[in-house]
């Protein structure tokens, strides 16, 4: 089959690989037909996440329909399904506290030992990502192995196009756990930093979830245009100071809630952010966190602090003060997928949530690398690719 | 196993000093949610053990207790070891030592409790052995990933994606 390979920094290619095949009785072989390139690829695509060896198939938001499956997969060849990024197996302690991300089974024994050193604890396991979540072959790829298929995989109903149900591997819980995370109550005022996929859906979660006034924050106006449509208000962080304009727009208080959906590789010229990148580049620090940074000084006393954007390692000039003297709530982590893609399914089918409107590039697999290169490079009109492999 | 005083609750295996005699002591301990007799019989059927000890080559009976065991060692060399069960408590643990002359001599104890909060059972091995050539082989052989230690955790954490998915997970696409 063909599938995108990791080559190293910048260097992804499309190359034939040998097909996968039922290895474990809880298997199913999907058949992808629609695969999206997500921002977190692009931590891979930069070097900035460790783990990676050259041949890695990426890919970890795809669907398509079920082509083989093991004696004891519950799906039948066939289905057409949604595949959530995280590998969970559904039976451990975790599993069962609906914890999913944390999963202690869908890590493979020998990548635990990384991430328990560098953590404290093993990670759990994800598909295309680097070998510290499992080193497992991504969906980026004609077919794809999903272990545990009796729990991940959601069937989509007839009536619904891939584009509409596509992000629930992903991006739309995402966005959503980091909403639930921020606490909102309605009356709230809630900032969002990064209007990437999942900050558009942070902001549209917290819409729904009653907040009366949404901030978002980005520098690409595109970007801040499609926040504007589900009613947020805007900063660009180009043009205005980000701090004063929220003090400024919340009379003084500060958001209530401010969202993270940046990570580890926040843009701009602040000092603490030329410095972050600078010990990125040689190794001596991990994250880059102007972001985050921003978001603690910026949240009100007592505000809730929610961080979807991902970290890989040590971040310091952390305003640990701010956190303990203003009182503040931090939530963060991997999503929980499996337990938010029912409801979400039905709100997308209600027509409550839309997931379309970011797509700004349809591609086959075969383009897929100048996809990558330009969601990178051209982030300004490029908000999202999807690529159709079959 | 060690009756060595000390002075607070942590098992051998977690002190500075985790050498009782010569023999150093490793081991892990695992939870799994699954019940405690349904582990303890499992593990006390021993053909099923190379099921989940991949540096388990083989196993071969010498007596009803008594059985050969062939070790992966570093750098592709093998080991054999006889043991012998020296207390089995049932649904609570089993313990083994090597038989005299054996190639390496060990000792160790899996044990099998509740776990608080219905989460299970908490699965524990501790396991002493005299390093291969000392502290220097012990290096080597955490070097080549096939230090007793990592093995334990690596062992516990099959077993215990055995017991409660039934498989045990990889990523490797092709048989």
């Amino acid at each position: 089959m063909r599938a995108l390979t990791w080559h190293g920094n910048g260097d992804v290619r499309v190359d034939t690989v040998p097909d996968p095949e039922i290895i474990n009785p809880r298997d199913a072989v999907i058949r992808v037909t629609s695969t999206a390139i997500c921002g977190s690829d692009l931590h891979l695509y930069d070097g900035v996440i460790p783990g990676m060896k050259q041949g890695d198939i990426l890919g970890h938001q795809f669907m398509g329909v079920v082509e083989d499956v093991g004696a004891k997969s519950t799906l039948k060849v066939g289905q057409r399904v949604v595949v959530p990024f995280t590998i969970s197996c559904g039976r451990c302690f975790f599993c069962e506290q609906q914890q999913f991300s944390a999963c202690d089974n869908g890590n493979p024994v020998e990548n635990q030992d990384a991430s328990e050193k560098l953590y404290g604890h093993a990670m759990g396991g994800a598909f295309g990502y680097s070998h510290l979540t499992g080193g497992y072959p991504g969906g980026q790829a004609e077919y794809v192995r999903v272990p545990y298929s009796d729990v991940g995989p959601i069937v989509v109903p007839d009536g619904l196009d891939d584009e509409q149900v596509l992000f629930l591997s992903d991006i739309l819980p995402t966005g959503w756990m980091a909403a639930e995370n921020a606490d909102i109550t309605p009356g709230d005022t809630v900032a969002v930093w990064g209007c990437g996929p999942v900050g558009l859906f942070c902001v549209q979660s917290a819409v729904l979830m009653g907040a009366a006034q949404v901030i978002a924050i980005d520098h690409h106006p595109h970007r801040l245009e499609l926040a504007a449509r589900f009613g947020a208000k805007t900063i660009n962080f180009d043009e205005t100071h980000v701090g004063e304009a929220l003090m400024e727009m919340t009379g003084g208080i500060g958001p209530d809630a401010v969202i993270d959906a940046v990570g580890m590789e926040a843009h701009g010229w602040a000092p603490d952010n030329v410095l972050d990148v600078v010990k990125q580049k040689i190794g001596m620090g991990a994250d880059r966190g102007h972001a985050l940074r921003q978001a603690l000084l910026a949240v009100r006393k007592g505000g809730r602090v929610s961080i979807p954007g991902v970290y890989g390692g040590m971040l310091d000039k952390w305003p640990l003060g701010a956190m303990m003297e203003k009182g503040l709530e931090l939530r963060s982590g991997q999503t929980h997928v499996q337990r938010y893609t029912q409801d979400l399914l039905r709100r997308i089918e209600e027509g409550e949530i839309d997931t379309t409107f970011l797509i700004s590039h349809r591609l086959s697999l075969e383009e897929a690398p100048t996809g990558y290169k330009n969601f990178r490079d051209k982030q300004n009109e490029w908000t999202k690719v999807v690529l159709r492999p079959n | 196993m060690s009756t060595e005083q000390i002075s607070d609750d942590a098992p051998l295996r977690t002190r500075r000093d985790d050498k009782s005699g010569d023999l150093a002591f490793v081991g892990r301990s695992v939870t799994i949610n699954r019940p405690r007799a349904e582990l303890f019989a499992y593990w006390r059927d021993f053909q099923n053990l190379p099921m989940f000890m991949e540096n388990v080559e083989k196993m071969e009976f010498t007596g009803s207790d008594r059985a050969v065991w062939t070790i992966k060692a570093p750098v592709g060399t093998k080991v054999e070891i006889e043991t012998e069960i020296t207390e089995v408590v049932e649904d609570s643990s089993i313990s083994w030592r090597s038989t005299e002359g054996s190639q390496i001599k060990t000792e160790g104890r899996v044990s099998f409790t509740d776990a608080p909060g219905d989460r299970g059972t908490i699965v524990s091995a501790d396991i002493g052995y005299t390093p291969p050539a000392g502290d220097l082989g012990r290096a080597v052989a955490k070097l080549f990933m096939a230090e007793p230690n990592i093995q334990a955790r690596h062992e516990l954490k099959r077993f215990k994606m055995l017991m409660e998915t039934g498989e045990i997970t990889t990523p490797i696409n092709h048989r």
